[in-house]
């Protein structure tokens, strides 16, 4: 199996092998964080870009540290700070990037399909770090990382993800990587944020929790956005929390060895209890250690396919 | 690829593997503070054998660790295919032990220099020490085994095949010419 992909847009376009490929290459590079030396020389000389425009803390620290355990060079550039404020194209800016001789661009970005779009434009690689609703790759891979850890395989695993499906990337990338893995996908959330024909994806959808609990080996809970008010049709918080919100009484009632998961950052006591965050079931902090094997697996695929290539 | 001559069957491949254990424990003065480490894979495959034969002559379990050397290769920026990594698995302190590093076949030198510099990530031992099945010659760089099975003067056209029975079904070497 040959990884060939200069870029990492969305799990859409992988198949089946190619994700279990970063899979099974992440599992190698988890071992370098446990080192004393916490450093290969897999990377060296190479040039990473973060390109953020969105804020972002953790997905930005995660790939950093997972770009210098590489020993590549990483450069940081929030957008709020550069000439994308004076009217720089995505293109330009890319473009630019590409002629300090960078060989990877790592973005976030608040559009839908600006990866690909700066994908298409750049000889270098691109890895989606988030785009607008569309997906965020590496994180759905770090949740099946971090499941198939737990559970020992992905094949045949009841997952349920629940929130804002609507507005997510991160439900995007998992559905469509989940269900090319075998595993089956229920969508629970208020009905005004199941968007009309996700079933379409192959997941089924639900709007009652307890219901879905009862049957899934998982339960990925996506942060409520409520800071996007743009969206006045969401529900009040605390109405939120007394009908979705994962509690110890409601899990009590879900298989006993039940993986609860999140991307955070969490809001306690409206996506989930803290005894649920913090307890037995909880694998959050486990996704965040997980996350830095998976995007060094991803970093390394994709600089190896260029070099292939040219 | 064209079969030209078997080196050494199963019970010459299980000779080989315990003298070179008798050697490392006379070396060593034992098997105290020993550790072995085996470059994947057949190297590992070798490793957990000399660790097994020095168990039966000392009577002493000596820690044995698998090491991948992908990230640590000197062509990863080069156009030469697209290797896999696989993982590491060293669960022990190697900071103060006598370490063989044990790999099936000895050519360019290379391969070692990658170990070397991923070993010393993992600590400081008192000695590295190089044992393989088999020296074919052709070195690139300074770098010389401790330990060999098996001297086996080779042309660059040919290749050396170990097959071991943890991978490969059977115990042997082969030498066989490109076609």
């Amino acid at each position: 199996m040959l990884w060939n992909k200069k870029d990492l847009l969305g799990l859409e376009y992988l198949t089946p092998e190619e994700i279990t490929l970063i899979l099974d290459t992440a599992e190698s590079f988890k071992e370098v964080s446990t080192r004393e030396i916490k450093k290969v020389p897999a990377l060296r000389g190479k040039t990473a870009v973060n390109l953020f425009y969105e804020p972002s803390t953790r997905t930005r620290v995660s790939f950093e540290v997972a770009a210098k355990r590489l020993s590549a060079d990483v450069i940081n550039i929030a957008t709020e700070t550069s000439s994308v404020r004076k009217g720089e194209t995505l293109i330009d800016t890319g473009k630019n990037i590409q002629a300090l001789k960078a060989d990877i661009i790592i973005m976030r970005h608040n559009y839908s399909g600006a990866a690909n779009i700066l994908a298409r434009a750049l000889d270098i690689s691109v890895v989606n770090a988030g785009d607008g609703w569309h997906e965020h790759p590496t994180q759905a891979l770090l949740d099946m990382f971090t499941l198939k850890e737990k559970l020992g395989r992905i094949q045949g695993l009841n997952v349920a993800i629940v929130g804002d499906i609507a507005h997510s990337r991160v439900a995007r990338s998992n559905i469509w990587g989940l269900t090319k893995l075998g595993a089956h996908v229920t969508l629970c959330a208020p009905q005004m944020l199941l968007p009309p024909g996700i079933e379409m994806t192959g997941a089924k959808t639900s709007t009652n929790i307890d219901e879905v609990l009862q049957s899934v080996d998982a339960v990925n809970v996506l942060r409520m956005q409520f800071e996007r008010d743009e969206f006045t049709a969401f529900p009040s918080q605390l109405e939120y929390f007394k009908k979705f919100g994962i509690t110890e009484e409601r899990l009590s009632r879900a298989k006993k060895d039940i993986i609860v998961m999140h991307p955070g950052p969490i809001n306690r006591g409206i996506e989930m209890s803290s005894g649920v965050a913090d307890g037995v079931n909880s694998v959050i902090l486990d996704q965040v250690t997980n996350g830095i094997a998976v995007r060094m697996a991803v970093l390394f695929l994709v600089s190896q396919a260029k070099e292939g290539k040219r | 690829m064209k079969e030209k001559a078997k080196i050494l069957d199963q019970e010459g491949v299980n000779r080989a593997i315990m003298r070179i254990a008798h050697e490392i424990i006379e070396k060593n003065k034992g098997g105290a503070g020993l550790c072995i480490v085996g470059i994947r894979n057949r190297g590992v495959y070798i490793a957990q054998r000399i660790a097994a034969c020095i168990k039966q002559i000392e009577g002493i379990e000596v820690a044995t660790g698998a090491l991948d050397i992908t990230l640590y290769r000197d062509d990863l920026a080069l156009a030469t295919g697209q290797p896999l990594v696989r993982k590491t698995e060293i669960d022990f302190d190697i900071n103060d032990q006598n370490l063989v590093l044990v790999d099936d076949v000895l050519y360019t030198g290379r391969t070692i220099r990658a170990a070397l510099d991923a070993l010393i990530d993992f600590g400081r031992p008192k000695s590295i020490q190089l044992a393989v099945l088999v020296d074919r010659g052709h070195r690139e760089l300074p770098i010389r085994a401790d330990f060999v099975g098996k001297n086996i003067p080779t042309s660059k056209k040919e290749t050396v095949e170990v097959r071991l029975k943890e991978s490969d079904g059977s115990d042997e070497v082969l030498i066989a010419e490109k076609e």
